[in-house]
């Protein structure tokens, strides 16, 4: 694949540089998150990231199509999902539009054919017109391809399409080319960065995960959520942020329906910062534990352990003490 | 491609971790990229290529430490004196090795043992029991054979002298062979833990399940989790099945509005399918209960797929055991189970008239009905009657049998009476056959 064109991959040299280049942007990544990107660029794979939902794995796609200024284009996975929606579908309205504006044009071309054979045959120099490039609908897939200059390609959720789907992906992801019988076959100048994510609905193919880097994200630890959340929501006091990473770290360790995920956190620091909390307080934690967890089941697991979790949290950093920082709402 | 790397691939398909010759090439491609020079990246990268689910990461993981860290001496041993590693061929002299031995040299002796295990070809090692052979050709190209010929000197000529020297040689003789089986051993936990592990395990499958004792129930339980994520895998995807041919009028032209009804998109009707329902019957009658254990192991390991799956048990009177199953971990699910149904005399014709009068609506057309027994019903009425009715009202019928062929009809069992109305009547004795009858019941829905 020899080539001179500039392609905007260029910045990833090394995954040190794709750590600082990501954390630019407002994506704290972690060693093994930025090899495997180094990889995927080195070895022209697609990622394939599995791991709970929010933890970021559709967020580091976002992240490097704004660090590299590519174009990122998202192909969200559901049931049902072909390669019409996928891949490219003629303009079919269109199409027919422009046949009735031709049928005049039509009417003349064929009029002076004698017999039926003939104007078929004058008709059928038309049908290239109808299937070209102009009547050509470019999905996601077919999009990602054409970009001159790379493109960050996102194929998100792909545990929730079809059996039939993820082997239809397979010759587009180890080729890069895309193959429109009516026009010929379309092949990436420069390949797309592909990250295809996983909430592990299903189980995917080995095919699939052979032509994949594997990457899992789990959750942050604490020293990466605090980078995180810091980086997200400004104006949070240190002490403050410890205390809540902390608590919701503990509330991860017991066994609920939805773990809180980094959103979430991040929510709840944004919470705590519109309601000018200084420390966190039981009341406060109980009147806000909605935002952090979204079964109602789940809330009353948490509710009884709060103020356990709460002095634990607190314990961590000695010197601060819960100072009822939560002003009256009424 | 290097032989470090096509060592450490062959260390990781032995235990299971699955590596294609497509990612084997990827892997070297990686080593290409980042060299061997940081350890943290290279098992960041190699797992990134080579382990693709969280199991084989912990596999990775596990070797990739025993594996680099002893790849590092050796590595290093070929730097040092790449021609002197042909004097491993020949052995080496006794008092070679004495003075290697009691110089203390660390470094140097793990070379030396690298070398000898190496010429000794340990990394073949493929059973645990092979580790003293290993060691014992480790000491041997270590110069073992010359010692005791020197122990067996310095013995003969006696006296002081010859005790201390004897004790000396002893000594070193010992200290060299525990280092080599540490090494043999190592060996093994790289290239050879995982084939057994694999053996046994194939083996446990193929083994009759009465016979399973107790000790064995960690590893069944294991393989039965393993089995319930492979028939998971093959039936989670429920596959639409387009029945061409016919097609749907009103649809088509519904789609086809926007084109003046012009059918570009032709739908054709898809035949609906039924979801999977299992209602299980389980004896757990002395005789038959080791069986069901197994069974309503994988059952419940696969509820994830077939969310719709009922659980009975009976030897005299019959009770729905889904609420035990869902309340408690399994084993003590499964003693609650055999305490409550387990007593009583076996009545096959007692359990139809409780599923009857209690559970009837159960059973529809949907319903596989999967019964575990032998049929031994103490000569009493089997009631076909009601198991005829069952039989007509469900989808189908599979019987599986704990008794071999050979013993059917036998004495009070009554099987033969009960098979016309099952769609399969089959002998289970392993967990092979059990894979296989739940293997069968699930596909009858795709």
């Amino acid at each position: 694949m020899a080539k001179d064109l500039p392609t905007g991959y260029e910045p990833m040299t090394s995954v040190d540089a794709i750590t600082a280049g990501l954390e630019g942007v407002g994506y704290i990544s972690t060693k093994q998150i930025s090899t495997a990107v180094f990889l995927a660029h080195g070895l022209r794979k697609p990622i394939l990231i599995e791991g709970p939902a929010g933890v970021g794995k559709t967020d580091l796609a976002a992240s490097l199509s704004r660090w590299l200024d590519l174009p990122l284009l998202r192909l969200q996975c559901y049931e049902g999902l072909d390669e019409g929606k996928a891949l490219y579908e003629w303009k079919y309205g269109k199409q027919l539009l422009y046949t009735q504006i031709l049928k005049e044009k039509l009417n003349e071309v064929i009029g002076d054919a004698g017999s039926l054979e003939s104007s078929l045959g004058k008709l059928s120099t038309f049908e290239d017109l109808f299937f070209s490039e102009q009547f050509l609908e470019s999905r996601p897939l077919l999009t990602a391809m054409k970009q001159e200059v790379g493109s960050v390609l996102l194929i998100d959720e792909i545990d929730k399409s079809d059996e039939e789907f993820e082997a239809f992906l397979l010759e587009v992801l180890s080729d890069y080319q895309v193959t429109v019988p009516e026009i010929g076959t379309i092949s990436a100048n420069v390949p797309p960065l592909v990250i295809l994510t996983s909430n592990n609905v299903r189980e995917l193919g080995d095919a699939l995960k052979r032509r994949c880097l594997h990457l899992h994200i789990g959750f942050p630890d604490h020293a990466r959520e605090r980078r995180i959340v810091r980086a997200r929501v400004d104006g949070l006091e240190e002490a403050l942020l410890d205390q809540m990473v902390s608590f919701v770290q503990s509330v991860r360790d017991v066994d609920i329906k939805k773990r809180p995920s980094i959103a979430e956190t991040v929510d709840w620091a944004k919470t705590l910062l519109l309601l000018h909390a200084t420390a966190l307080d039981e009341t406060f934690v109980r009147d806000t534990l909605n935002v952090l967890l979204k079964h109602e089941s789940d809330i009353a697991v948490i509710g009884p352990e709060v103020p356990k979790m709460l002095r634990e949290a607190v314990a961590q950093k000695p010197g601060s003490r819960t100072a009822s920082g939560y002003p009256d709402l009424g | 491609m290097e032989r470090p790397l096509t060592n450490f691939i062959r260390a990781l398909r032995s235990s299971e971790v699955r590596v294609s010759t497509g990612e084997a090439l990827d892997a070297a491609h990686t080593l290409k990229l980042i060299g061997y020079a940081d350890r943290s990246m290279l098992k960041d990268s190699l797992a990134c290529v080579l382990a693709k689910s969280p199991e084989e990461k912990l596999t990775f993981d596990e070797l990739f430490e025993l594996y680099f860290s002893r790849q590092e001496t050796s590595a290093q041993s070929e730097q040092d004196d790449a021609d002197a590693s042909d004097t491993s061929e020949s052995q080496a002299d006794a008092s070679d090795l004495v003075d290697l031995m009691e110089s203390g040299d660390e470094s140097a002796i793990s070379l030396a043992l690298e070398k000898a295990a190496e010429a000794a070809g340990t990394d073949d090692i493929r059973f645990s029991t092979q580790v003293a052979y290993y060691a014992q050709q480790m000491v041997k190209k270590m110069g073992g054979e010359a010692l005791q010929a020197r122990l067996l000197e310095a013995l003969q000529q006696g006296g002081q002298d010859g005790d201390a020297e004897a004790q000396r040689l002893i000594d070193v003789r010992r200290d060299v062979t525990m280092k080599a089986r540490e090494r043999a051993e190592k060996a093994f936990q790289v290239f050879g833990a995982g084939e057994t592990q694999q053996f046994r395990d194939d083996y446990a499958a193929e083994k009759k399940l009465s016979a399973i004792d107790r000790s064995d129930m960690e590893r069944m339980k294991r393989l039965i989790a393993k089995i319930a994520k492979r028939l998971a895998v093959k039936h989670s995807r429920r596959k639409r099945r387009r029945n061409r041919g016919q097609l749907d009028v009103r649809r088509t032209m519904r789609a086809n509005a926007g084109f003046d009804g012009v059918p570009f998109n032709v739908i054709w009707r898809q035949k609906r399918k039924d979801k999977p329902k299992i209602v299980v019957v389980c004896d757990v009658s002395g005789s038959v209960a080791q069986y069901v254990r197994f069974l309503l192991l994988l059952l419940w390991s696969m509820k994830d797929v077939v969310p719709d799956m009922h659980a009975f048990a009976f030897s005299f009177r019959l009770g729905s055991v889904d609420e035990v199953l869902e309340q408690n971990d399994f084993e003590t699910a499964m003693t609650k189970i055999l305490r409550e149904y387990g007593m009583g005399s076996t009545s096959y014709g007692q359990a139809w008239s409780d599923l009857k009068i209690n559970h009837e609506q159960i059973i529809d057309r949907r319903t596989t009905l999967l019964v575990l027994g032998d049929a031994r019903s103490n000569y009493g009425d089997p009631r076909m009657d009601l198991f005829r009715e069952f039989a007509a009202r469900a989808k189908r019928v599979i019987w599986l049998n704990p008794e071999g062929p050979g013993l059917w009809g036998t004495g009070d069992s009554v099987i033969p009476r009960y098979a016309p109305f099952c769609a399969q009547v089959t002998h289970v004795s392993t967990l092979k056959d059990l894979e296989r009858a739940v293997d069968e019941i699930l596909s009858a829905y795709n």
